[in-house]
């Protein structure tokens, strides 16, 4: 039963699947964003489910016994500063659509004028 | 100190960035910007001059020893990435004072002044580190400021040219997560020269062919390879002038940088083009990428879209010279990610000058500015001609190392295509030179147009000088880059 074994993977395959899909198909902007943090949350769930070890305990020294079995910390620790790049990028992407909003009325990708077609000044 | 110098590089506009916000004036924000950015260019000097004989700096972060710390490791590739970034950075931001102050309301100067240190403190941090993982956060750094840069254009398109680049930019960066993730997992380690070491004993197994798709991807994402450019034109398009100068001659050339390090050091050329023959797909895309898009930037009306189709274009002949995977193809490359910035930094600044003077880059707005604007437009020239590749030009010089790899593969219709768009580049070129120098300028006594202000005729022709001196005497820079593809290759001693 390996492929049961990689649950914490398949979770992170189809949240993947499920923010990419929402990037590409939704047009609204903020349903995009959401998209977007999905994506990314996957990824945070595949470096976290990275360092977990069955029967790992947590990586503080514990002395006076030879069995022990640390996890990883240093994926959780990347993933941190990953989960701030993540909410960075979802901040400034809710101002520029608070911004687009502001500009051209609506939020919705079909109702704003095609940026490559409207070229005149 | 001088030991510290890898670290200042990048720390130093990274916490100029705050502060540059903090004090809140338009003049003492861009002189701090300023000073940092001569800052980054002497430090990067430095650093060429400490690795042109062929030395590694080392620096470990903290005193963390490699392996477990983050380690910044400059070779001939990264210093000469790093010099055209700080040579740019100076540049523009000499260029920006007065281009910014008529383009950004007052009170958002000294924000966009720290965004801006912001992006230059990413771009070099990419450059200078030996660290996977802060590759990724570096990028973030770079790519978000870029972001923010990007939609303070005043045209309310930049929003929506912003937006769609933040949405593709952070799929491009979280790939690049996903590859470093799945190499760590396999490896137990970030830093790239363990990388290298231990990624061998465990090529076989199906995990790191994927972490090299996804970070391919990520990476064609970033360096707007054809068809994954969609971002790109409508960014330098509506960008404020001073940022699509900035970001066009040195955000890409990052990313293409980052390909090259991470297929050639990390992976090793015989595992990316041996056994995942990735020039079987970035040949083609390269390709493609220059003949379709310089074809496309002919019909353009806008000048700035132009130039930007012009780009993917040109990162199309650096694909192409890494695509070649030997010392020549690669020399080319790099020379090309220099020389091109010089050249797109000129154009762009060009067009900023245009939009400082008459408020638009439409072509037919441009009519007889060639005699009103002859500084300008004689530099529009300049770059023209860079990047057409005429002799004596930089352009030249990498279209010349280009050919030689083609040819070295017996590569001749690949030559040929690299000689046919440099045609297209002379129309794209003409259509401006046509109206600017051989059409009257409109008699409207509304609007005396005039030469454009010192602040901004200055840096550019900086760079027009820089694009003829390194094309009539490329020892410097053929030296460097040959070294660079050289440690690339791993044939240096």
């Amino acid at each position: 039963m390996q492929a049961l074994g990689l649950f914490n993977y398949w979770v992170v395959v189809f949240l993947m699947m499920v923010g990419f899909y929402t990037i590409i198909a939704r047009g609204n902007l903020v349903k995009k964003l959401i998209g977007l943090t999905i994506f990314q949350t996957s990824v945070f769930i595949l470096y976290i489910s990275m360092g977990k070890i069955t029967g790992g305990t947590p990586p503080y020294l514990i002395t006076g016994r030879e069995d022990v079995v640390y996890s990883n910390p240093i994926p959780h620790v990347l993933i941190l500063t990953a989960i701030v790049v993540g909410v960075a990028t979802t901040a400034l992407g809710l101002s520029l659509v608070v911004r687009i909003k502001e500009a051209y009325g609506t939020i919705e990708e079909d109702e704003i004028p095609d940026v490559i077609q409207d070229d005149g000044q | 100190m001088s030991e510290h110098f890898p670290v200042f590089l990048v720390t130093v506009p990274l916490i100029a960035a705050p502060i540059a916000a903090l004090v809140n004036r338009p003049a003492l924000s861009w002189l701090i910007a300023m000073a940092s950015a001569a800052w980054t260019l002497y430090a990067s000097v430095w650093l060429v001059g400490q690795v042109r004989t062929g030395g590694v700096v080392t620096y470990e972060m903290g005193g963390w020893a490699a392996p477990y710390g983050i380690e910044y490791r400059i070779d001939a590739a990264n210093a000469f990435v790093a010099l055209i970034i700080a040579i740019i950075g100076v540049a523009v931001t000499l260029y920006a004072r007065q281009s910014i102050a008529r383009e950004i309301e007052r009170d958002r100067i000294p924000l966009f002044y720290a965004a801006w240190l912001l992006s230059l403190s990413g771009l070099l941090g990419i450059t200078v580190t030996g660290d996977a993982f802060n590759v990724f956060v570096f990028l973030e750094v770079s790519s978000l400021s870029a972001y923010a840069l990007i939609a303070m254009g005043q045209d309310r398109r930049a929003l929506m040219a912003s937006y769609r680049y933040l949405i593709m930019g952070s799929i491009g960066a979280t790939f690049i997560v996903i590859g470093i993730g799945l190499m760590y997992a396999m490896t137990g380690t970030l830093n790239m020269a363990d990388l290298a070491e231990r990624l061998p004993a465990v090529m076989d197994q199906r995990t790191i062919p994927v972490a090299f798709a996804f970070l391919t991807v990520g990476f064609s994402l970033k360096l707007a390879l054809f068809p994954l450019h969609l971002w790109l034109p409508n960014a330098y398009t509506f960008a404020p002038s001073a940022v699509s100068a900035f970001i066009a001659s040195t955000g890409t050339k990052v990313a293409v940088y980052m390909m090259l390090r991470f297929f050639f050091t990390v992976f090793g050329a015989a595992f990316a083009f041996d056994q995942m023959q990735v020039d079987m797909i970035l040949l083609p895309l390269a390709l493609v990428a220059i003949f379709s898009m310089s074809l496309v930037a002919i019909f353009q009306e806008n000048v700035k879209r132009l130039l930007a189709y012009s780009s993917v274009a040109q990162i199309g002949y650096m694909i192409l010279g890494v695509s070649m995977a030997s010392v020549t193809g690669l020399t080319a490359a790099v020379l090309h990610l220099f020389n091109h910035a010089l050249m797109k930094g000129v154009l762009f600044m060009a067009m900023g000058a245009v939009m400082y003077r008459i408020g638009s880059v439409q072509i037919e707005a441009m009519r007889g500015l060639g005699r009103r604007m002859p500084w300008t437009m004689a530099a529009f020239v300049g770059g023209g001609l860079s990047i057409i590749g005429v002799p004596l030009t930089v352009g030249f010089i990498s279209k010349w190392y280009l050919i030689s790899g083609a040819l070295e593969r017996g590569w001749w219709p690949v030559a040929m295509l690299v000689l046919i768009t440099s045609l297209f580049a002379l129309i794209y070129v003409w259509r401006v030179v046509e109206v600017a120098y051989f059409e009257e300028f409109p008699d409207d006594e509304a609007r005396p147009v005039e030469e454009a202000p010192l602040g901004l005729l200055v840096p550019l022709w900086a760079l027009v000088v820089a694009n003829f001196y390194f094309g009539i005497d490329a020892s410097f820079t053929t030296d460097v880059a040959t070294r660079a593809a050289e440690t690339l290759m791993g044939v240096a001693p």
